[in-house]
């Protein structure tokens, strides 16, 4: 049977037949759905971890046990995970191993565009790159038997228009794997020097006998138009070469991204006048081909930036122009995303603009407190570093600096990697001021539950995290709960907390607008009352805009949480159900 | 040859929503189809565009500018913006509805002054108060199935393939509103 799948659902799909007994991921864009479609195979164990390393080694602990087991992460989330990545390499697996990493040109969703490939050859992993959702579920399906056969983990790469386009796929039937009999091999599974040293050279032998199997896999295709340009390509850019390109180039599609088959580059090379590489981001095949003295055009004509597309390829390929099209005879404006109406953070950002504060900021849907009008938002640079920079900040700049200074992360984040910036806070005596912006939920991803919300990946109820008694355990002494929509009370505590001569935790409580048990009703409307000091417009909220000079509350944006009700001087906003 | 529908808005409107209906109905008719999305922080109120793509054989699951056969806008601004996107003779199905952006509210741009005018002195292009519609048949949410159903009308398909569709991919106890979106769309 043949279906309509989300890339990330192939994948999920793949790992399914391929019998995969334990999956562990971190949520991230565009990786979030694969494990999120896991969790719709009762048969298998699935779970959100707190951070991607975490995750990463509930799947090598699960494949040394013997099952199947997969991890999933966004690019950013495998530098999280890099440490154990590069010593399961030496250590090889028991029950197939793979390490499923999804990387976003363009960054529709991330902080950078950094290339996973070069993850693959620094950690001496093999990596598979498929091109749309079937390759996605067969790729993933042959993955864990590569895994098994070479005993390695097994990089599947993906990109944001593979994980997050629907196409065609056929399904199959899932593979009932029995676990693999665990045993005891210290100079296999315990890498200290005397074992790692041996390992090495296994890797290496690895490595050898990987070159050998890509020069044959099926997964690297050529494919003969007969003519006279080659093109090396794979992934999403060999769909975009392949329409621009059609069968006016032969084209050599790389399955297998690393380690790449040296004979097979060179055979398909030295048939053309013209080779081109055609990858987006980094030069990883080029650099490749250029190290064995292959001639090939890539990045001279092509980007490093953003993603590719089929008329940029044809104009740089085949030096045809792009389609007619009509045009656009003024400047527009653009559409940011914004917070949503009703969105909790604000509150908090209303507040923190309003008193001037620098603001340490993280990952997350609070991300856009950096975005006009709240601006508030100073520095984002990695998931918890809002925690660990602010203290540097305050260690740089002093006292008197730190009192103006918070960071802000949010539930999800500060279990992810906020908790260890806080010790760090507490160990070496800093003062800080860090606001956990507790929504209940992941948000930006799209409602993963994680430690501090109570329930697991299947909704199943669980301890809950409680994050007063976390910082308190730490030796936090200073902790606030503070409704950020009561902006007066949740600006006096602010003020207090940050002129304090001790380190201090406000946790701001109120749950993201869009879950589910989140029921504001109505909308506000502005009454005759209003003096248009435009205090209200302040909030960057959606739904209130100028129209003639005047305020208006739009109903159809409005969700009617109120917030500007508790911000307007003149009692001049009002909720009509 | 490929036909690509491109659907436009902005996050929070239930663009995806459209786009599965599209892409599963084309399916049943025994195409190959590709419809590429968007996840993530773009879609917190911000441009949303999902590419449709379906024929014999669909490489890029993309759609260049100058290429889209139809596109199909839940907000005037976001249909303007998506006009480069329009292939020569393709048709722009427009919700009228304005909802200004952050830079509108803030004051530091303006809204374009009658877009629908402006774009059709370039192209063809129908304006429905997808809104009104959508309220009628009982949920101001079912903008997207409105919409859907005046695409259906300008495509070779069937009107029971659609029904099927929307049967399958639409839960329960929304469905008869949508169905009845998408009749007061298909039949405006």
């Amino acid at each position: 049977m043949k279906k309509l799948l989300l890339g990330n659902a192939a994948v999920a799909r793949g790992a399914y037949e391929a019998g995969v007994g334990v999956v562990a991921s971190y949520p991230g864009t565009p990786s979030t759905e694969i494990t999120e479609e896991i969790v719709k195979f009762e048969e298998i164990y699935a779970e959100w971890s707190p951070n991607e390393k975490v995750a990463a080694e509930v799947a090598i602990g699960a494949s040394i046990g013997g099952a199947r087991s997969m991890s999933c992460m966004k690019h950013v989330g495998l530098n999280v995970m890099a440490d154990p990545v590069f010593t399961v390499s030496y250590t090889g697996v028991n029950g197939g191993l793979v390490f499923c990493v999804a990387d976003d040109p363009g960054m529709h969703s991330s902080q950078n565009e950094q290339d996973s490939r070069h993850y693959a050859k620094a950690s001496k992993i093999m990596m598979l790159e498929p091109a749309d959702s079937s390759e996605c579920k067969e790729f993933t399906r042959t993955a864990f038997d590569l895994s098994e056969e070479f005993d390695t983990p097994v990089f599947i790469r993906l990109s944001t228009r593979v994980s997050h386009s629907q196409s065609l796929v056929e399904l199959g039937e899932r593979e009932n794997k029995e676990l693999k009999p665990y045993e005891k091999n210290i100079g296999k599974y315990v890498m200290m020097p005397a074992n790692a040293v041996k390992r090495h050279v296994v890797v290496e032998d690895r490595i050898a006998a990987l070159k050998e199997f890509a020069e044959q896999t099926p997964l690297n295709s050529i494919e003969e138009n007969g003519a006279n340009i080659g093109v090396i390509t794979a992934g999403i850019a060999y769909m975009y070469a392949k329409e621009a390109l059609g069968d006016k180039a032969d084209f050599l599609k790389l399955g297998m991204v690393y380690p790449l088959p040296e004979k097979k580059i060179k055979d398909f090379a030295a048939k053309y006048d013209k080779v081109y590489v055609i990858e987006e981001l980094d030069p990883v095949i080029e650099d490749y081909c250029k190290s064995l003295g292959i001639e090939v055009i890539g990045k001279e004509i092509f980007t490093l930036l953003g993603e590719y597309t089929p008329n940029m390829i044809k104009s740089a390929v085949l030096g045809e122009s792009a389609p007619q099209k009509a045009t656009i005879d003024e400047a527009i404006p653009v559409r940011p995303p914004v917070m949503c109406a009703g969105c909790p953070h604000r509150g908090v950002f209303y507040v923190l603009k309003k008193l001037g504060l620098v603001v340490s900021g993280d990952i997350g849907c609070y991300t856009l407190g950096a975005v006009a009008p709240l601006q508030s938002v100073d520095t984002t640079i990695c998931m918890g570093a809002s925690v660990s920079a602010a203290l540097g900040m305050a260690k740089a700049r002093g006292a008197e600096f730190n009192k103006k200074l918070v960071s802000v992360i949010g539930d999800s984040t500060f279990m992810h990697s906020g908790i260890t910036g806080l010790v760090d806070i507490v160990y070496n005596k800093g003062n800080n001021t860090v606001i956990i912006l507790d929504n209940s939920i992941t948000g930006m991803t799209g409602h993963q539950d994680n430690p501090t919300t109570g329930y697991t990946i299947r909704g199943e109820e669980t301890k809950q995290v409680n994050l007063v008694a976390l910082c308190k355990a730490v030796g936090i002494e200073h902790i606030a709960v503070c409704d950020p929509f009561d902006v007066k009370a949740f600006e006096e505590v602010v003020k207090t907390e940050i002129n304090r001569e001790a380190p201090s935790v406000i946790i701001a409580q109120r749950p993201c607008a869009l879950l589910k048990k989140v029921k504001y009703t109505g909308h506000c409307k502005i009454t005759d009352k209003c003096k248009n000091c435009n205090m209200c417009m302040k909030l960057g909220c959606p739904a209130i805009t100028l129209k003639d000079g005047k305020v208006i509350i739009d109903a159809t944006q409005c969700n009617g949480c109120g917030l500007c009700v508790n911000v307007c001087p003149f009692e001049a906003i009002e909720k009509e159900e | 040859m490929t036909k690509n529908i491109m659907i436009v808005g902005v996050g929070g409107q239930g663009t995806l929503l459209a786009s599965r209906i599209l892409g599963n109905t084309v399916i049943n008719e025994g195409y190959d189809v590709k419809v590429s999305e968007v996840h993530g922080m773009s879609q917190r109120g911000g441009s949303v565009v999902t590419y449709v793509k379906y024929g014999d054989k669909v490489y890029s699951p993309i759609i260049d500018e100058g290429e889209a056969d139809i596109i199909l806008a839940f907000e005037m601004l976001e249909a303007y913006r998506a006009l480069p996107y329009l292939k020569k003779g393709g048709k722009l199905i427009v919700n009228g509805q304005r909802i200004d952006p952050m830079p509108v509210i803030t004051g530091a741009a303006s809204y374009p002054e009658e877009i629908a005018d402006k774009i059709a002195a370039k192209a063809d292009i129908k304006v429905i108060d997808a809104l009104s519609l959508a309220k009628e048949a009982g949920n101001i949410k079912a903008v997207n199935v409105v919409l859907i159903g005046v695409m259906a009308k300008s495509t070779d398909i069937a009107y029971e393939k659609w029904i099927d569709t929307i049967r399958s991919t639409v839960p329960e106890k929304f469905l008869d509103v949508n169905l009845k979106a998408f009749d007061l769309g298909y039949n405006i």
